[in-house]
């Protein structure tokens, strides 16, 4: 029986099937936000799901010389590794399907992955363009990596924890500590962009310059999941800012702590929305001066504040 | 430039949502010509200063000659209108044309109103047309 | 290794092969191949009246349309030796100018989607409907305005018309005002073109760089003050040019040259003369040749026209602005990012339908190439199809 309902939670609520169809759900958000914000209509509410159907029926086809193997289990380890993250934030309840003890280095690890899966597909394609996009995001890595690492690492540290839903539980009950959060959360939101590889951290992807980038050579199902996953990506990525930086699902019962939760994940990403809506493409040096110069600080500032706390109010 | 893409979300998208919404043309707009039959007296002025040759000529009958317009050629530049020296022709404000068939896209001239009523009726009858 | 962007790739709007050879992301040397958009128009205006060459004329770009039409006419005006009345050339000038605001909006657009800011692209192509709307209304057509015949123009301007137009100068000036606040002061966009595609004073004048290229570059040629045609010598204008060199410069001096444009259009809508607007023109043009210059949008643009006494011209030439500015193109893109492609083709304002007007063969096993002329490419055509 505990394994029958484990298995609903993994594979359906709060697991795989949501973790799906919010994120179609999210695109539309985010796609809508981002052409009002241009002053256009955008897109109706099914158009992700209907990108997605459309792209599986299109023919699918692998470049002589690119590496089979690698082009067809790339896409699935992708959206496996985005959806494992997922199970171990909040989302449902106050604490996550899964917990341990040092599962907040599993979920930066499993966010990592999607990352390097991109180099690999980039590399193996075959192709001059796909070669600079994989290289442009492992470059990019070694920017927004570091920052990140560094704003989820504050609640964690505040919490005694090394688990992410400890450190949501604890943030939820001590509201009055979020605004000191606020440094970290803006650094997590930018580099959050930066892992997404929106706007104005695009570079890898940038369509005027090197067509597609990594996703140059592919094509339909594998294409899809390659885009599922990165809509996946920035679902869990704003659950797990939602969950660290504003209060997570709150005290409240699970299914308003649920509704919460939708909220605050849906604040994220019309934030990240405004954000791809202001601003243009930078390079590649300017992107790695600007998160070592600016966001590596700032958040060393946050960490020690909350060392600050820690060790004043909290003892 | 934050706080000029924010003021957009209270305002109204620029998009017209064509085929559902349509713009009103202003009233020079040069959309499909169309031929003032009774107008036209077949001077072919039309059909030498048409600069996509989408204008042909048609022997209607004895004495009639009227131009038929090809649409898929025409690049609806008025030239024709303003050559014309009795006014036969105007550009109408048509721009749905596209068709799935390219004989659709053909304007055949219309048979013009004959000029006096006795010698139609003269011709049909078989009498000769003046004299006795 | 080498990258190919174009003939099909996103940045382009119209087909170009460059051959990039980078190192890394820094660009080392460029190759560059047009031809693409050759379509034979010189040699087809040789088979048409004089009026009929117009339209084809004018189909040679779509955004500089009036440009080429009222260069070749001038043209053949000059070899008429006709006075065309001064109605004609005051609109002449005000399509000219409104075409020139419509380009240059197009422009900042089209620069802000090259380096990913859709956002600007989305909002000036809004504010274009504005220009496109004063356009259809006055002449029928968004683009293609054919308000050029032989002789003068062939629509007139009402009352309302003058009203309305002035109104849109003044929505358009004040929209411009912001984007020239986002042009210099948005800081991921100055980012993106500040330092950007540097073409040095001097090698903008060996390289005969022309317009908007040229003037952000120090070089203030314009041929609307140098060599003034329609109505330009009664019009009040400043020649913008910066000392910049860079993308950021050719943006800043395109956004300026809008408000001279705003002013132009004012002037010449206040003052406008009473009159025609038609001299006749016969359609026999005795023989002659004449030279026009126009100061289309992208810069500098020629058409060479002989008459041999008959309906049909003997020879059409046209030199279009981006064909003198590939070379200084290619300057600024060697040194740069590959990063940096896309902005620098795009800060020239590249029509390559414009440029198109010559063939060179180059054979892929031996390397060497050959120039055709038109003669040499219609006797190997004749010879190869007889066989």
């Amino acid at each position: 029986m505990n394994i029958l309902i484990e298995l609903v939670e993994v594979l359906v609520f709060p697991g795989l099937a949501f973790l799906v169809v919010y994120a179609l759900f999210c695109e539309w958000v985010d796609r809508r936000a981002y052409a009002r914000l241009q002053n256009r209509w955008g897109p109706p509410w099914f158009q992700p799901f209907a990108d997605l159907i459309k792209l599986a029926a299109k023919e699918d086809v692998v470049p002589a010389g690119a590496d089979r193997a690698f082009f067809t289990v790339l896409p699935i380890f992708d959206v496996a590794a985005v959806a494992c993250a997922f199970l171990y934030i909040p989302v449902f309840g106050a604490r996550a399907v899964f917990s341990f003890s040092g599962d907040i280095i599993v979920v930066a690890y499993l966010l990592s992955l999607p990352t390097l899966i991109l180099f690999l597909a980039g590399w193996y394609s075959n192709n001059a363009f796909s070669v600079l996009g994989s290289m442009r995001t492992v470059t990019q890595l070694l920017a927004y990596e570091v920052p990140l690492l560094l704003a989820i690492l504050g609640p964690a540290m505040l919490a005694g924890s090394w688990s992410v839903s400890d450190a949501a539980v604890f943030m939820r009950t001590h509201p009055a500590l979020l605004p000191l959060n606020v440094i970290g959360f803006l650094v997590s939101l930018i580099a959050l962009q930066g892992k997404l590889e929106r706007v104005p951290f695009d570079i890898p992807e940038a369509e005027t310059e090197i067509v597609a980038g990594t996703f140059t050579e592919y094509s339909g199902r594998r294409l899809a999941l390659f885009r599922l996953a990165t809509d996946m990506e920035m679902v869990v990525g704003a659950a797990l800012i939602a969950n660290l930086f504003l209060g997570g699902t709150a005290p409240v019962g699970p299914v308003p702590g649920f509704i919460l939760f939708l909220a605050e994940t849906l604040f994220v990403v019309l934030l990240l929305s405004w954000i791809r809506a202001t601003c243009a493409r930078i390079r590649i040096e300017q992107m790695v001066a600007f998160c070592w110069r600016y966001l590596v600080p700032a958040a060393l500032v946050q960490v020690l504040i909350f060392v600050v706390v820690k060790g004043w109010w909290l003892a | 430039m934050a706080r000029e893409t924010a003021r957009h979300l209270l305002k109204r998208p620029a998009t017209v949502l064509y085929p559902f919404q349509r713009l009103t043309l202003p009233a020079g707009f040069r959309g499909r010509p169309a031929l003032d039959t009774e107008k036209c007296t077949g001077c072919r002025i039309c059909e030498r200063d048409c600069p996509a040759g989408a204008i042909t000529m048609v022997q209607m009958a004895e004495k009639v000659l009227r131009p038929g317009f090809f649409y898929d050629r025409c690049a609806f530049c008025a030239q024709c209108s303003e050559s014309c020296p009795k006014d036969a022709i105007t550009m109408t404000d048509e721009y749905e044309l596209a068709a799935f068939d390219r004989q659709s896209l053909y304007g055949a001239p219309a048979m013009p109103r004959p000029k006096d009523p006795e010698i139609a009726k003269g011709k049909a009858a078989g009498a000769p047309a003046r004299g006795a | 290794m080498r990258i190919p962007v174009g003939p099909q790739h996103p940045a382009l709007k119209e087909p170009a092969h460059f051959l990039f050879t980078v190192d890394g992301e820094v660009v080392k040397d460029v190759e560059l191949r047009l031809g693409y958009n050759h379509r034979g128009i010189e040699k087809a205006c040789e088979s048409r009246s004089y009026i009929k060459c117009l339209y084809l004329i004018e189909r040679i770009c779509g955004i500089c349309s009036h440009s080429h039409t009222t260069c070749f006419a001038q043209g053949v005006e000059e070899i008429l030796g006709l006075q065309i009345p001064p109605r004609a050339t005051y609109i002449r000038t005000i399509v000219a100018e409104l075409e020139r605001i419509h380009s240059h909006l197009l422009w900042v657009g089209v620069a802000g989607h090259e380096v990913g800011f859709d956002t600007l692209f989305m909002y000036t192509w809004r504010d274009r409907e504005v220009v496109q709307d004063v356009l259809e209304d006055i002449s029928g057509n968004r683009v293609n305005y054919a308000i050029n015949t032989i002789g003068g123009v062939r629509r007139d301007l009402d009352r309302r018309q003058i009203d309305d137009m002035l109104a849109a100068m003044d929505v358009l000036e004040a929209r411009t005002r912001y984007y020239q606040k986002v042009a210099t002061t948005e800081s991921t966009f100055v980012g993106r073109c500040q330092g950007v595609g540097v073409l040095p004073t001097d090698v903008a004048r060996r390289l005969c760089a022309v317009g908007p290229m040229a003037r952000a570059s120090g070089v203030p040629y314009d041929v609307r003050r140098d060599d003034p045609y329609a109505a330009y010598a009664d019009m009040p204008f400043d020649v913008i040019s910066v000392d910049m060199c860079d993308i950021l410069g050719r943006a800043v001096v395109r956004v300026l040259e809008l408000y001279e444009s705003y002013k132009i259009v004012r002037h010449a809508l206040k003052n406008l003369p009473d009159g025609p607007i038609l001299a006749k023109a016969p359609r026999k043009v005795p023989a002659g040749e004449a030279v026009a210059k126009y100061e289309a949008p992208r810069g500098e643009d020629i058409h060479y026209i002989r008459a041999n006494g008959t309906e049909m011209p003997e020879r059409v030439k046209v030199r279009a602005p981006t064909l003198a500015n590939m070379p200084s193109v290619i300057e600024s893109l060697k040194g740069g990012y590959v990063a940096d492609i896309p902005i620098t083709i795009a800060s020239v304002d590249p029509c390559f339908s414009c440029t198109d007007r010559v063939v060179v063969l180059r054979d892929a096993g031996r390397g060497d190439e050959r120039v055709m002329r038109w003669e040499d490419l219609q006797s190997y055509a004749a010879r190869w199809h007889a066989r």
